[in-house]
C-alpha cells in the first residue's frame, strides 16, 4: 500500500506576533514547525505502516528550500521518502494554485492508495488544499477524520462534525484529512534525525520536473487576491451581567438559558 | 572557532525539549515525592533511541555524536534531574566501556540491546570503603578455570536494581593494587548476584541508587571486560566521559531553575512592581545567566574534545567542577528569588536545589575534579 502524506512547514503560531499596523504576521525569528494537523496525518500513515506489511509512506511538501527541515523531521518520524516541490514558479500560490502544483507532484510520485492531509494549516486556516487535491485527482475525499480503520481495500473513517459524526466507508484510492483528535503524533527518533539529514531519502523537484500546469500555479496562476489583512473588531452584543449571590446567579442563569431554549 | 550547533544537534535539542516538556516534566514532582523509578519513561526514551545517542547504528545506537548526547541530558535535566542521570549513567558508564573495551562478541551481546534501550545498564565501582579512593577495592574475583567468582559489596550504584547489565570492578590480584583491578560485565540474573539496600536520598529521588551484593557470584570468563588488571584504567577513562554527562546534568538543572525564576520574577509583584524591576535582583539574574553560559561553554567544549578524539580528561573535570558549582549556586539563588514560595513544593526550584547537590558529589566529588585538573597540569 502506498500512502502519500501532504505536509506544510508553518511558523509556530504559538510564538508568532501580529504587526499591529499592517495586520500581518511577524515571521522573523519565529521557529518553523510541521503544521500540527499534518503531523496527525503523518502519524496515522505511520500507524498503518506499523500495522500492515508492505506499506510505503511518502511525504510531499511545497515550499522554499528551508522546508527540507520539515521533511527531515518526517523521515525521522518514520516516513520512507519525501519530495519537496521547491520552485520560484510556485511562489505566491493561493490554495487553488497550491493544490494544482501538489497534484502534479503526487502524479509524478506515482501510485497511491491513500492521500493524507491535515485538515488545515495554522498559518492560513483555509482547509481547502486537501479537498481540492481530491477534486483534481477525481477521487473520493473524507475530511475531518477522527478515527480510521483499514479493511481490505476499504477505509472506514469517522468524520467529526460540530454536533455529531458520520461513519463513512470508501474504497481506495481516497483522500483523507486528519484532525488532532485522530491520534497523538510520535516524536522524531534521534536515529531518524541523523538518517534524515543524510538527505538521500529527500528529493527536491521543480515545477517542470513534475509537469505542473505552468499557467495555473504561482502568484499569476492564483485567482485569489489579498487586498488587506486586518483583525476584525471584537463584537460584544447582548451581554447581560447576572447579579446576586453565587446561588442566585446560578438559578437566574439556568432560568435564562431555558428561556433561550439553550438547555 | 565555531560555536554553532550542527543541524542534527539543533533538531536533537528541539525534539529532546518537546519530549522533556510533554513526557518528563509532568511526572518530575511525583517521582521526586514518591521515589518511584520512572520505568514507563525509560521505555519511551528507548523508543526514540535516546538511550544510545553517541553509538553507531550497527551497535544499536542512534548514530549521533557526543555533543548531541550532552544536549539530550541537558534538556532532560532542565525539567527532571532524575531522568538526566538515568540516561547519563546508562550511556556513559555502562554502554561506553563496552563500546570502547569490549570484544566484538561482547558488543553484539551487550552493547546492542543496551544502546537500543531494550536493556538498562549500570556501573559498579564504589564500595563502602572505596569511594573517592577507588583503588581501595575489596570486592574480589577469583578465576577457577572457567569462571570468575566475585565476592563483595558495591554501594550507591545508579540504576541499581533496575538495570539488566552491570559493569563491575573487582580485585583479581590484591598484591598489585590499582593494577590488580579487573572489569566484568555482570547480568542481573547471574547466580550469587543480588540487590541490597535502596538509598533514600536528598535529591534525584526517582533514580534508583542501590547496593549490589556478590556472594560467590559466577561470572563466565568471556565476561571479563578488557584485560585482567586493566580495570582501574577502564574505570577512570569511563568516569572521564561520565563526568561530561553529569556536567550536562548540572548545566540542565541550573538552566531549568533559571528559566523558572526568570518567569517568576517577571510575574511576582512587590512594592507595586514586578521583582524583575529591582536592580539588585537584576544583578543576580545577570550573574546567574553568565555563570550558566560559562558552564555551557566548558561542558560543550569537553564533549567536542571527546567527539574529535582529543584528550578530554582535564576538560571533563573542569566542566563538571564548574557546572556542578553553577548548579548549586544558581538553584540556591533561584530559591532565594522565589522567597517563601521557593521553599515549598508548590514551585519546582526546591527540588532542583536538592537535585543540584549530588552533582558536586558523584562521579568524583568537586575535590576529585580539582585533583584530576591539577594532576593534568602538574604532570
Amino acid at each position: 500500500m502506498n500512502i502519500i502524506v501532504c505536509i506544510k512547514q508553518v511558523p509556530d503560531t504559538n510564538e508568532v506576533k501580529i504587526d499591529p499596523v499592517k495586520g500581518t504576521l511577524i515571521r522573523e525569528g519565529v521557529p518553523s514547525i510541521i503544521n500540527p494537523d499534518d503531523r496527525n496525518a503523518l502519524e496515522e500513515a505511520l500507524r498503518i505502516k506499523d500495522q500492515f506489511e508492505d506499506v510505503k509512506v511518502t511525504v510531499v511538501s511545497m515550499g522554499p528550500p528551508q522546508a527540507q527541515v520539515a521533511l527531515v523531521e518526517a523521515i525521522a518520524m518514520g516516513a520512507d521518502e519525501a519530495y519537496l516541490l521547491s520552485d520560484r514558479a510556485v511562489a505566491g500560490s493561493d490554495t487553488l494554485a497550491t493544490s494544482t502544483a501538489l497534484t502534479a507532484t503526487i502524479k509524478y510520485i506515482g501510485d497511491f492508495d491513500i492521500i493524507f492531509c491535515g485538515r488545515q494549516a495554522i498559518d492560513g486556516d483555509t482547509a481547502q488544499v486537501g479537498p481540492q487535491i481530491a477534486e483534481h485527482l477525481g477521487i473520493p475525499q473524507i475530511t475531518y477524520v477522527e478515527n480510521l480503520k483499514i479493511e481490505g481495500n476499504k477505509v472506514i473513517a469517522r468524520r467529526s462534525l460540530e454536533d455529531g459524526y458520520f461513519v463513512i466507508e470508501s474504497e481506495m484510492p481516497v483522500l483523507l484529512t486528519a484532525i488532532k483528535e485522530l491520534n497523538e503524533p510520535r516524536y522524531p527518533s534521534i536515529k531518524g534525525i541523523y538518517e534524515g539529514f543524510k538527505g538521500d531519502k529527500i528529493k527536491v523537484v521543480s515545477a517542470k520536473d513534475v509537469n505542473a500546469d505552468m499557467d495555473n500555479i504561482g502568484l499569476d496562476g492564483s485567482p485569489t487576491n489579498v487586498l488587506r489583512s486586518f483583525t476584525p473588531p471584537v463584537k460584544v452584543k447582548n451581554l447581560e451581567m447576572i447579579e446576586g449571590t453565587p446561588k442566585e446567579k446560578a438559578t437566574k442563569l439556568i432560568a435564562r438559558l431555558k428561556q433561550e431554549n439553550i438547555i | 572557532m565555531n560555536f554553532n550547533l550542527t543541524k542534527e544537534q539543533e533538531m536533537v535539542r528541539t525534539v529532546m525539549r518537546q519530549f522533556a516538556e510533554n513526557e518528563v516534566k509532568p511526572i518530575a514532582a511525583e517521582i521526586d515525592e514518591t521515589g518511584r523509578f520512572p520505568v514507563e519513561n525509560v521505555k519511551k526514551l528507548a523508543r526514540y533511541n535516546m538511550l544510545g545517542i553517541p553509538f553507531p547504528v550497527e551497535y544499536g545506537g542512534a548514530g549521533g555524536d557526543d555533543l548531541a548526547y550532552v544536549i539530550a541530558v541537558e534538556e532532560l535535566s532542565k525539567v527532571c534531574a532524575t531522568t538526566g542521570v538515568i540516561v547519563s549513567a546508562h550511556t556513559s558508564l555502562a554502554c561506553w566501556p563496552i563500546y570502547k573495551y569490549g570484544t566484538e562478541e561482547q558488543k553484539q551481546k551487550y552493547l546492542v540491546p543496551l544502546a537500543k534501550g531494550e536493556k538498562l545498564g549500570a556501573f559498579g565501582l564504589t564500595e563502602p570503603n572505596a569511594g573517592t579512593d577507588a583503588a581501595g577495592q575489596q570486592t574480589t574475583a577469583v578465576f577457577d578455570g572457567d569462571n570468575y567468582i566475585l565476592n563483595g559489596t558495591k554501594i550507591f550504584i545508579t540504576n541499581g536494581g533496575q538495570a539488566d547489565v552491570y559493569i563491575v570492578f573487582a580485585m583479581t590480584d590484591k598484591s598489585k593494587g590499582n593494577k590488580g583491578i579487573s572489569a566484568f560485565i555482570v547480568e542481573k540474573d547471574f547466580p550469587g548476584f543480588s540487590i541490597g539496600k535502596i538509598e533514600d536520598k536528598m535529591g534525584i529521588r526517582g533514580s534508583a541508587t542501590a547496593e549490589l551484593i556478590f556472594r560467590d557470584c559466577v561470572v563466565p570468563k568471556e565476561n571479563l571486560l578488557g584485560e585482567e588488571g586493566k580495570g582501574f584504567k577502564i574505570a577512570m577513562s569511563t568516569l572521564d566521559g561520565g563526568r561530561i554527562g553529569i556536567a550536562a546534568q548540572a548545566l540542565g538543572i541550573a538552566e531549568g531553575a533559571f528559566e523558572e525564576t526568570v518567569k517568576y520574577v517577571k510575574e511576582r509583584q512587590q512594592f507595586g512592581r514586578p521583582l524583575a524591576k529591582f536592580q539588585g535582583l537584576q544583578w543576580m539574574i545577570a550573574d546567574m545567566a553568565t555563570e550558566i553560559e560559562a558552564a555551557k561553554m566548558l561542558v560543550y567544549r569537553a564533549a567536542m574534545n571527546k567527539a574529535s578524539g582529543l584528550p578530554y580528561s582535564k576538560e571533563a573535570a573542569m566542566a563538571k567542577l564548574f557546572a556542578a558549582n553553577t548548579a548549586m549556586s544558581v538553584t540556591t539563588k533561584c530559591v532565594q528569588l522565589h522567597g517563601g514560595y521557593g521553599y515549598t513544593k508548590d514551585y519546582p526550584v526546591e527540588r532542583m536545589m536538592r537535585d543540584a547537590k549530588i552533582t558536586e558529589i558523584y562521579e568524583g566529588t568537586s575535590q576529585v575534579q580539582q585533583m584530576v585538573i591539577a594532576a593534568n597540569i602538574l604532570k
